[in-house]
């Protein structure tokens, strides 16, 4: 596989070492930051024509189109930086819908005095991201404000994909008798950057999980089993997830602690700040509810993909306590797994 | 995970729990006094594995719980002046003051940080010495020695612009005063692990003597809290009551005797007002007057906020064990995470956010 000094950009240099205010202002520094960071980087077809908007030819059928904006801090973490995270999350909303991502709009808002090169890094990280990923970012925008005025650097981006026919994914496609399918082990997002914010002086050697997950998708999509729900636990975690299908769908979901996978440095950095892995986010997994009779096909197929090895059947859905997401563990007792509320914060003692 | 799985393990679980069952012969009701171990065993069900035998009623432990409304509001005051950056563990920030609590002081404009250890914001203070930085010193026993460290370094070093807002309480007079209460159902105590890992467990032989009730010093984990229980049942069938140690790993009789030295020296024992119990005699610690200059009461001259509780919110009875968080009638409708009418409801290890999020109906 190529790694990511192969694909790295010959950029030319800036006159300036950090952001200006006029590096904004739609002059001629303006122009110098897109030819100078952004073209050589995200250049193809559609975005190098430089209109006020990007043009390209759609196919029949149904689209999906999301957007997210990015306002991590730390910008940079163990196992990636704003900028994969801006193309993955986006990659992966419009994923969900069993779509496959082709564009992506991206839109910078620079805080006056962030250093070019870490510009450089994360819009490098963007192209490299968006390669894998396989889009095309077809149109941007670029804005600076005052020092202050935000933290170093947030990202929106939005994405459109094409639907194929007779795919359609959705909650309320839910049964009572599926299973909940669960990509790999949860939280090292969350706590990758958790143990990487000021403040917290032990080395966690923990990654952030961020990854686009159309490939996997694909490759689930490609076992025919029927899959009715996928959506991708970010914010609020596992629980915020299952919570939304019980909520939705009207049904219950009963969980098995056990089968639920969390690696262990995660597990140790959760049991020291007193943090429920279950409610942490992940940038890269996805949970399906898929029937019943063609759980293990899918199973079996995720597991061969490089993000689904951890794959893990982690629970069913139920005519019982309907709305209610239920966890059993190993003692045969069971407890109710409700939405979070507001931030996890880790507790005195 | 070494160190967590062998004290989770299911087969060493069910060996426990039969064993108490095969030896009750009567429903006991015994106290678990930390907040922490309120939480693991609602997280793991314990209470459900013993329903029947044993009545595991919650104790007073939560630090965030008990700290009085005024000192919240005392903490907003301070917060919110200029020229403050103000610290303090993540779960004070969201226990309701009587008119905001600290994030919404943050949102308001006040330079409000959550810290992880006290030494963190000694840290801000060497970095900004042109600010005043106060630290939310709040706790127990457990948390005392690294509250006293921060002050006796500060010292040390003549940071001035370094203090800390105390509301450290105690947890002998505590069980004392349960134990007094006319309405009292407790017949035994398990000890919380961390605050004897610091004080050690003689100061609570007294107490088993006077009250006649066996309090065995227990630790968090499931099988650990199964071994607290099953050694408490032991001594209440036979009788017994004194004071035993199901936490041998991290407890010693004497404590942490170094530690135990520093707090003595930094620290002197007071009355204090617990939230939802009142005043409680010689339950809590203040600076001694060597180290006033690093009181923020003082400091900030916020002593004369007073404040009453909402009365709608019965964390008080709460507290002391005379009643549970679903008995009452504000629970999960007045009263929620989301707007919590008392810090039993807020914090990481108040009963009523445990039942809240473990215990609704199925």
């Amino acid at each position: 596989m190529a790694t990511l000094e192969s694909f790295s950009c010959p950029l030319p240099k800036l006159y300036y070492d950090t952001v200006q205010l006029a590096h904004g202002s739609g002059g001629k520094l303006s122009a110098e930051l897109i030819e100078a960071i952004f073209l050589p980087c995200f250049g193809n077809d559609t975005l190098n024509q430089l209109e006020d908007q990007a043009t390209f030819a759609v196919p029949k059928g149904r689209m999906a189109f999301s957007t997210d904006t990015f306002v991590v801090n730390p910008i940079f973490f163990s196992g990636g930086n704003i900028g994969d995270l801006a193309v993955n999350g986006t990659v992966n909303d419009v994923a969900m819908s069993g779509a496959t991502p082709k564009f992506l709009s991206i839109g910078f808002v620079l805080e006056e005095g962030l250093p070019i090169e870490e510009l450089r890094q994360i819009v490098e990280s963007i192209r490299y991201s968006a390669q894998q990923a396989g889009v095309n970012i077809v149109t941007g925008d670029t804005k600076v404000v005052e020092k202050g005025s935000c933290d170093k650097v947030f990202i929106n981006t939005s994405g459109i994909g094409f639907i194929p026919p007779e795919i359609n994914f959705g909650i309320a496609q839910i049964r009572p008798g599926d299973k909940i399918i669960l990509s790999g082990s949860i939280a090292d997002h969350g706590m990758a950057i958790l143990t990487k914010r000021k403040g917290l002086s032990f080395q966690s050697g923990i990654k952030s999980d961020t990854a686009a997950l159309n490939g996997l998708i694909a490759t689930m999509m490609e076992s025919e089993g029927t899959i009715h729900a996928l959506r991708d636990p970010t914010r609020g975690g596992v629980a915020t997830t299952l919570n939304e299908f019980a909520g939705q769908s009207g049904l219950g979901i009963r969980l098995q602690q056990e089968t639920i996978p969390v690696n262990d440095a995660v597990r140790g950095a959760c049991e020291i700040l007193g943090i429920d892995p279950l409610y942490v986010a992940n940038e890269g997994k996805l949970i399906a509810a898929v029937s019943e009779e063609h759980a293990e096909l899918v199973l079996e197929a995720m597991r061969k993909h490089p993000l689904g090895t951890q794959a893990a059947i982690i629970g069913e859905v139920t005519n019982d306590h309907p709305k209610k997401v239920v966890m059993e563990n190993a003692y045969g007792t069971e407890r109710i797994i409700d939405m979070p509320i507001g931030e996890q914060l880790p507790r005195i003692c | 995970m070494k160190y967590i799985d062998e004290f989770r393990n299911p087969q060493a679980v069910k060996a426990l729990v039969h064993e108490i069952k095969s030896i009750s012969t009567q429903k006991w009701v015994i106290m678990e006094i930390c907040g922490g171990q309120t939480h693991s065993i609602m997280k793991n069900g314990l209470h459900q594995l013993l329903d029947g035998v044993v009545e595991l009623v919650h104790g007073p432990g939560c630090p965030v719980c008990v700290t009085p409304l005024e000192l919240i509001d005392q903490a907003v005051e301070i917060a919110s002046l200029p020229n403050v950056i103000f610290t303090s563990f993540g779960d004070m920030l969201r226990v309701p003051g009587s008119s905001k609590n600290l994030l919404e002081a943050r949102s308001e404009g006040a330079d409000v940080r959550m810290v992880y250890s006290p030494l963190e914001a000694l840290k801000l203070a060497r970095e900004h010495l042109d600010k005043e930085v106060v630290f939310f010193a709040v706790g127990f026993e457990t948390t005392a020695p690294g509250n006293a460290m921060a002050i006796a370094q500060a010292k040390k070093e003549g940071l001035t612009n370094f203090s800390e807002l105390i509301s450290h309480v105690l947890v002998p007079p505590a069980m004392t005063a349960l134990l007094s209460s006319e309405t009292n159902r407790v017949q035994a105590y398990l000890a919380a692990g961390h605050v004897c890992a610091v004080m050690g467990w003689e100061e609570y032989e007294p107490i088993a003597a006077q009250f006649r009730v066996p309090i065995v010093v227990t630790g968090f984990e499931p099988l650990d809290l199964l071994k607290g229980i099953l050694m408490t049942v032991q001594q209440l069938e036979s009788g017994k009551h004194v004071v035993e140690n199901a936490y041998p790993r991290a407890v010693a009789r004497k404590g942490n005797q170094q530690a135990k030295a520093l707090l003595q020296s930094v620290f002197q024992t007071i009355d204090r007002k617990w939230r939802g119990i009142g005043i409680i005699p010689q339950s809590g610690w203040a600076l001694t007057p060597e180290f006033a200059a690093f009181d923020a009461t003082l400091k900030f001259e916020t002593g004369h906020i007073k404040t009453q509780e909402p009365k709608e919110c019965i964390s008080g009875e709460i507290l002391q064990g005379i009643k549970k968080p679903n008995q009452c009638p504000a629970f999960g409708t007045l009263c929620t995470p989301e707007h919590p009418l008392g810090a039993t409801m807020v914090s990481g290890e108040g009963a009523c956010s445990a039942y809240f999020r473990y215990h609704k109906e199925v």
